[in-house]
């Protein structure tokens, strides 16, 4: 009796399914309980991932209650790919879609922000642009495109989240109130360092990447949002080590 | 065509440890009982960041074993290209002093499993694995280690023994091999053979490095022991007994301690790195 590889994944994921014929111990008798350490290595191995890559999830559901989600997670989801650093990518998805956690609505940009933080830590390395880059005249400055570090990443969310995660992070943090937040991450050396942006800042952010420049994604930020604070979100970019690059094009006299 | 430069494995015949990263500073802080270190491939694929700078500042220092945990050799399907690509490119920039992976499988129908699940040890397995290790040897342009399993079951189809498979392995695919002397201790127990016995089967000219590790007990339902290969604690005595009867065949190898699940803090690894380092001793060169 020979076993394929899809016979054994099968019975790997489903506990209650049988144990395939032609596995045996030494003495021929069918396996048993030997195929469970298999299952259990996937499902233990698989579930402290997820327990490295979700610290605040985990922190905020109990790991009781996080270990319960990574099973049902894990056999929806199973990773894609041997980089278990990336795995998780479908979890806060899967957290959005569960009506048990519909009362905890911030959970899936939460999951979205640790994901993010994973992210930027694994990036490539990056210069940042030299300090004095954008110490020009303020027209000049309206007319520069910015490039940034791969490191950087921006989540926004309707929740609290930057306040949630740091109240769950760091000692006496303050408790969150509840308003709309956005997240930038950057990586000024190794370590990732989230932090809350102006609102319109994610905008802004998601214009200059689109290559439009300081005034012009300023003018798209401010229709929609009138108080913008440029100077306060263009300041966490640089000294966040975000911004790689400062392009200005002078037109020619 | 391999390389032959970067060919031969260049570990030297002494103890090495698994690289964990909390131990970083410990081990650039003074001199160790530790003569190169070994990391899992998998683990240094991003794109940058702490990870690879650790890494590019330990192989200043040390030999580094690049072992790899994902590969899926024994897949029945065929091998990941975007994977092959993130080795070659690691293997090329880091330029390791040994490459290791697992014959086993660990990813299906796009599915990876973070294990390494059992074969059986068949012609159509050996056709498989031998033509999985030429592509990885060709594509990474150098010679790689085979590690042999730790075992829980055994399929009924099988119709060689595992040495004679790893050998034969190794004579089609000019592979070295890597021998786990814990994983031998550990299918020995659960499937009631003898671990002297295997390593008298074993072609341990073909040994480029050798692990050991810590395991866990457990029992099957017939009340008989089944070893669990954790790799989360001390080395037990029979495993080293094991391995001093191994190197008195063999001869000085690069040896290995593995400490995955629960490290401890790294004087604990050290004394483990020292240990080993004893039973190296004994051995004449």
């Amino acid at each position: 009796m020979s076993v394929s590889q899809t016979t054994f994944q099968a019975a790997l994921l489903d506990a209650k399914a049988l144990v395939p014929d032609g596995l045996t111990d030494a003495e021929a008798q069918p396996a048993g309980r030997r195929f469970s350490v298999y299952r259990n290595n996937v499902a233990v191995s698989l579930t402290e991932a997820m327990h490295q890559a979700f610290p605040v999830i985990t922190k905020l559901l109990g790991t009781q209650n996080m270990d319960g989600l990574a099973g049902i997670f894990l056999r929806q989801h199973p990773p894609s790919s041997p980089l278990m650093m990336f795995y998780g990518e479908a979890f806060p998805d899967f957290l959005a879609n569960m009506p048990q956690l519909s009362h905890l609505g911030y959970l899936p940009d939460i999951a979205r922000l640790e994901l993010a933080l994973r992210q930027s830590y694994h990036a490539a390395d990056s210069q940042a642009a030299p300090a004095d880059a954008l110490a020009v005249s303020p027209e000049d400055v309206l007319k520069a495109r910015l490039s940034f570090a791969p490191s950087m990443q921006v989540i926004r969310s309707d929740w609290p989240i930057h306040a949630i995660w740091r109240f769950n992070t760091e000692a006496d943090a303050p408790t969150p109130e509840a308003h709309a937040q956005d997240v930038l991450i950057t990586r000024p050396e190794y370590d990732p360092i989230p932090q809350p942006l102006p609102s319109g800042g994610a905008a802004w952010i998601a214009h200059l990447q689109t290559g439009d420049t300081i005034g012009d994604a300023f003018e798209k930020t401010a229709a929609e949002t009138p108080d913008f604070d440029l100077g306060t979100t263009l300041a966490l970019l640089l000294q966040g080590g975000a911004i790689t690059s400062v392009t200005i094009e002078r037109l020619e006299t | 065509m391999l390389d032959d430069a970067l060919r031969s494995n260049r570990l030297p015949a002494a103890p090495g440890v698994g690289y964990k990263p909390q131990h970083f500073a410990q081990i650039l802080e003074q001199a160790q009982p530790v003569a190169w270190l070994e990391i899992h491939a998998e683990n240094y694929m991003g794109d940058g960041g702490r990870p690879l700078a650790q890494l590019r500042h330990l192989s200043e220092d040390f030999p580094i074993s690049v072992h790899g945990v994902g590969l899926s050799i024994g897949g029945e399907g065929p091998l990941d290209p975007d994977h092959l690509t993130r080795l070659k490119h690691l293997i090329s920039w880091l330029k390791p002093a040994s490459f290791s992976e697992h014959l086993a499988w660990s990813t299906h129908d796009t599915h990876f499993f973070n294990d390494l699940l059992p074969l059986p040890y068949t012609d159509a397995t050996l056709a498989r694995v031998c033509a999985h290790i030429d592509q990885v040897q060709d594509t990474v342009g150098r010679q790689m280690l085979l590690e042999n399993p730790s075992s829980y079951l055994a399929f009924e189809e099988s119709t060689w023994s595992e040495p004679d498979f790893l050998r034969e392995i190794s004579q089609r695919t000019g592979c070295g091999l890597l021998l786990d002397v814990n994983n031998v201790f550990v299918s020995a127990t659960n499937l009631d053979f003898s671990p002297q016995g295997y390593i008298d089967a074993y072609p341990l000219e073909k040994v480029g490095e050798i692990h050991l590790g810590g395991h866990d007990e457990d029992e099957d339902d017939h009340g008989h022991p089944l070893l669990i290969d954790s790799h989360g604690r001390e080395v037990v005595d029979p495993v080293w007994t094991l391995l001093d009867y191994v190197l008195d065949r063999s001869g000085p190898k690069p040896v290995l301690v593995e400490w995955d699940t629960d490290v401890p803090d790294w004087p604990v690894l050290r004394a483990e790195a020292e240990r080993a380092q004893v039973a190296l001793d004994r051995v004449p060169a």
